[in-house]
C-alpha cells in the first residue's frame, strides 16, 4: 500500500485532540457551575489536569529506521506524527544519513530544505530534509539540530535543487553551508545587513543604514 | 542624479557572477571586442511575467550562462505568518501565487487541517475540488495568452482572457472577490454554493470544450509555433527530479506523477482523471501536456458537480485555534507544481514557522540549464513553459 500522507492511519490520532477539547470544556464548565452552588456536592473527580496540548506520536518502526540506527547509532530517534514519518538525527552524521536514504532507499526528491530557529535552545537551529521517494510513493523528514556558527554540510552533491534553498537558509538564517558551490544572498539585497527569519528579527526591522543609502529615504516603515 | 547611476549600475553588477566578463576584460581589448557580452533582461521587462532579472552571459545569439536575481517581490510572508494567527494567515497565502489563490488557499487550509486533525465534510471537500480545478483552468488560461504572447502569437491572448472571466465570474459569486479570494477556511468553507452554481460551472465547461479546441486551431499545428517551442529547453526525467522540478514539466518529461493522483487529498481519488505527459520534455510537450491537463480538469469538475454530495460545508474548528505543538508538512498539485506548507506550531494560537514550499521558486531554478546553448529569443520562451509567477517566487 502506498504510504501516503493521507491514508486512514492518521484517524486514530484525530481523536484525542478533537474529542479533548469539547471534553475539556465540558470539565471546567460543570467545574464551574458546581462550585458558587455548594462545596459538598464535590463527589466527582478534580477537574482533569490540562493534557499537555502536544502532536501523539508513535515510534516509527521498519527497515529504514532499523537501518539507520544500526549504521547512526542511537542517538536517531524516529517518529510519526498524523501519519508523517520523520528521523531526527546528529548534524554531524546528516549528510551521511541523507545519502543512504537517497542511494540504498530510492529517495530520489528532495521535496524541502528548511530551517527553524529555536534561541532558547542550546543548539538554536533546527535543519529540515524533506525527501520523497518516487518509487515507494513515500514522503519523510530528516531534522537535526545545529549550534549557532556551526556550519552544516550541503546537500547540492547530492541534489541539485537544494542550491536555492541553501542559499534561501543562508540569507533567512544566516546558517553557512560547506562546500555551497554558490552562497550567496538570494531574496534580501546582497548588502543586506540581518537574517529575517530569525526570531531576534522584530517583523518591521530594516536595515536603516541600507535604506538610508540606497532609497534616499529616512525609513521605509 | 547622473554621478549615482555608473555606481548603481556596478553595484548591482558586482555581486553577479559574471562580474570578470564585465569589468576585467583583457588589456588591448574594449568592452565590445570580446567575444563574450553579458546582457541584463529585466527586473522590468515584459516577457519575464513579473519582476525577474535574467543576467545573461551570450556569444551572439547564443546563450553561455544565465543566472536569476530574484527577490524584487519579498514581501516576508513567512515572518509575517509568525506575528498572525493561523486563521489570520489565511488571506496572505492568495498574495502567493496571485493567479492560482484558490489553490494556495486550498494547500494552507489543508495542512493546518492535518496540524489540527480537522477533515472538512465531503460537501466541503467537493466544493474544493470544483473550485481548485476551476482555478487550475484560470492559471493555465493566463500561462497559454502570455507564453503565446512572449513567442509571437498574440491572438490567443485576447481568447483565453476572455475565457477566464467566465472563471472569475463564478469566483466572484462565489467568494466575492475575483483574485484575491480568500476562498476556503480552516475546516471547511466559509460558505455554501450560491443558487446556480452548478449551473454556472456546468455552462461554462460545455463553453470550455470548444474553446479549448480553438486554441488548439491556433497553435498546436501551427507552423511557427512548432518552430519556436520544439526541441526547446529540453530537460530529462532525471535532470528534472534531480533539480526538483515538479508539475507540468515534470509531466512534459515523461514522468507520470500527480499528486492528486500519488497521494489524494481532498478526495481526489473519488474521480477519474488521467495524467497526460510528454515524450521530449520539450517547450512543446509542456505546452500539450497543459492543455490536455484542463480537459481533465473539466472532467474532474464534471464528475464533482455530478457527485455533490448535500450536508454541511464546515466541520467543528474551534473559534480561538491552538494547534497541538509539533510540526507538518501538507502539500497539493498546485497548477505550477508542488506546492507545501510546512508548519511547527509551539501550541500558541500563531505559527512558530510557516514554510511554504513554492513550486514557482524551484522550478526558476531549473532556468539555468534549459536555456544553455540556446538563442536568445528562446530564453523568453523557457521562462514562458516553466510557468513562473514572481509573487510565489519571492514570496
Amino acid at each position: 500500500m502506498a504510504e501516503a500522507d493521507n491514508t486512514p492511519e492518521q484517524k486514530p490520532a484525530a481523536e484525542p485532540s478533537t474529542a479533548a477539547v469539547p471534553e475539556a470544556t465540558k470539565a471546567a464548565e460543570t467545574a464551574k457551575a458546581a462550585t458558587p452552588a455548594a462545596a459538598p456536592a464535590a463527589p466527582k473527580p478534580p477537574a482533569i489536569p490540562p493534557k499537555p496540548n502536544v502532536l501523539t506520536a508513535t515510534p516509527w518502526e521498519g527497515e529504514i529506521p532499523s537501518r539507520l540506527k544500526r549504521s547512526y547509532g542511537s542517538g536517531v530517534e524516529t517518529t510519526i506524527t498524523v501519519g508523517q514519518k520523520f528521523a531526527v538525527v546528529d548534524h554531524t552524521v546528516a549528510h551521511e544519513v541523507l545519502r543512504t536514504l537517497r542511494d540504498d532507499f530510492n529517495f530520489n526528491y528532495l521535496v524541502d530544505e528548511t530551517a527553524v530557529h529555536f534561541p532558547k535552545k542550546p543548539l538554536a537551529f533546527e535543519m529540515v530534509w524533506i525527501l520523497y521517494s518516487f518509487a515507494s510513493n513515500q514522503r519523510i523528514r530528516v531534522k537535526a539540530a545545529v549550534a549557532e556558527g556551526a556550519e552544516v554540510l550541503t546537500v547540492t552533491d547530492l541534489w541539485p535543487t537544494a542550491n536555492w534553498m541553501e542559499r534561501e537558509i543562508f540569507d533567512m538564517f544566516g546558517i553557512k553551508f560547506a562546500g555551497h558551490p554558490d552562497l550567496r544572498r538570494i531574496l534580501m539585497p546582497p548588502d543586506w545587513n540581518g537574517h529575517p527569519l530569525r526570531k531576534d528579527h522584530a517583523v518591521n526591522q530594516q536595515d536603516e543604514a541600507w535604506v538610508k543609502a540606497n532609497l534616499g529615504i529616512e525609513s521605509a516603515q | 542624479m547622473g554621478e549615482g547611476e555608473p555606481r548603481n549600475r556596478e553595484r548591482a553588477m558586482s555581486e553577479s557572477k559574471f562580474y570578470d566578463t564585465l569589468y576585467d576584460v583583457e588589456p588591448g581589448h574594449t568592452f565590445l571586442d570580446a567575444d563574450e557580452l553579458v546582457l541584463n533582461m529585466g527586473p522590468q521587462h515584459p516577457s519575464t511575467h513579473g519582476v525577474l532579472r535574467v543576467i545573461l552571459k551570450l556569444d551572439g545569439e547564443k546563450v553561455l550562462g544565465t543566472e536569476c536575481v530574484v527577490g524584487y517581490l519579498h514581501r516576508g510572508i513567512e515572518k509575517v505568518a509568525e506575528s498572525r494567527t493561523y486563521v489570520q494567515f489565511n488571506p496572505y497565502v492568495d498574495r502567493l501565487d496571485y493567479v492560482a489563490a484558490v489553490s494556495n488557499g486550498l494547500g494552507y487550509c489543508l495542512a493546518i487541517e492535518k496540524l489540527v486533525s480537522v477533515e472538512a465534510p465531503k460537501r466541503a471537500q467537493y466544493l474544493r475540488v470544483i473550485l481548485t480545478e476551476l482555478n487550475r483552468l484560470a492559471s493555465h488560461q493566463v500561462w497559454l495568452g502570455t507564453h503565446a504572447l512572449d513567442i509571437g502569437a498574440i491572438t490567443p491572448l485576447f481568447y483565453v482572457f476572455r475565457e477566464r472571466e467566465d472563471i472569475l465570474d463564478v469566483f466572484e459569486k462565489f467568494f466575492g472577490a475575483r483574485l484575491t479570494t480568500h476562498a476556503f477556511r480552516i475546516g471547511g468553507c466559509a460558505r455554501d454554493a450560491y443558487a446556480g452554481f452548478e449551473k454556472d460551472v456546468l455552462t461554462f465547461c460545455d463553453k470550455q470544450d470548444k474553446r479549448l479546441n480553438e486554441y488548439e486551431e491556433l497553435l498546436t499545428g501551427n507552423r511557427i509555433w512548432i518552430d519556436r517551442t520544439k526541441g526547446v529547453g529540453v530537460i530529462s526525467p532525471e535532470a528534472c527530479i534531480a533539480i526538483g522540478l515538479t508539475g507540468p514539466p515534470l509531466r512534459g518529461s515523461g514522468v507520470k506523477w500527480d499528486l492528486r493522483k500519488a497521494q489524494p487529498y481532498s478526495s481526489y481519488e473519488d474521480f477519474d482523471f488521467e495524467i497526460p505527459i510528454g515524450k521530449n520534455g520539450d517547450t512543446y510537450d509542456r505546452y500539450l501536456v497543459r492543455i490536455e491537463e484542463m480537459r481533465q480538469s473539466l472532467r474532474i469538475i464534471r464528475q464533482a458537480v455530478a457527485g455533490l454530495p448535500e450536508g454541511p460545508v464546515m466541520a467543528k474548528v474551534p473559534k480561538i485555534l491552538k494547534p497541538p505543538a509539533g510540526d507538518v508538512y501538507h502539500s497539493i498539485e498546485a497548477p505550477k507544481g508542488e506546492l507545501g506548507f510546512y508548519v511547527v506550531s509551539d501550541g500558541t494560537t500563531n505559527p512558530y514557522r510557516m514554510r511554504v514550499r513554492p513550486p514557482s521558486f524551484i522550478n526558476l531554478q531549473a532556468l539555468e540549464q534549459m536555456v544553455a546553448g540556446q538563442l536568445v529569443a528562446d530564453v523568453v520562451a523557457i521562462i514562458g513553459t516553466l510557468d513562473i509567477v514572481l509573487g510565489e517566487v519571492d514570496r
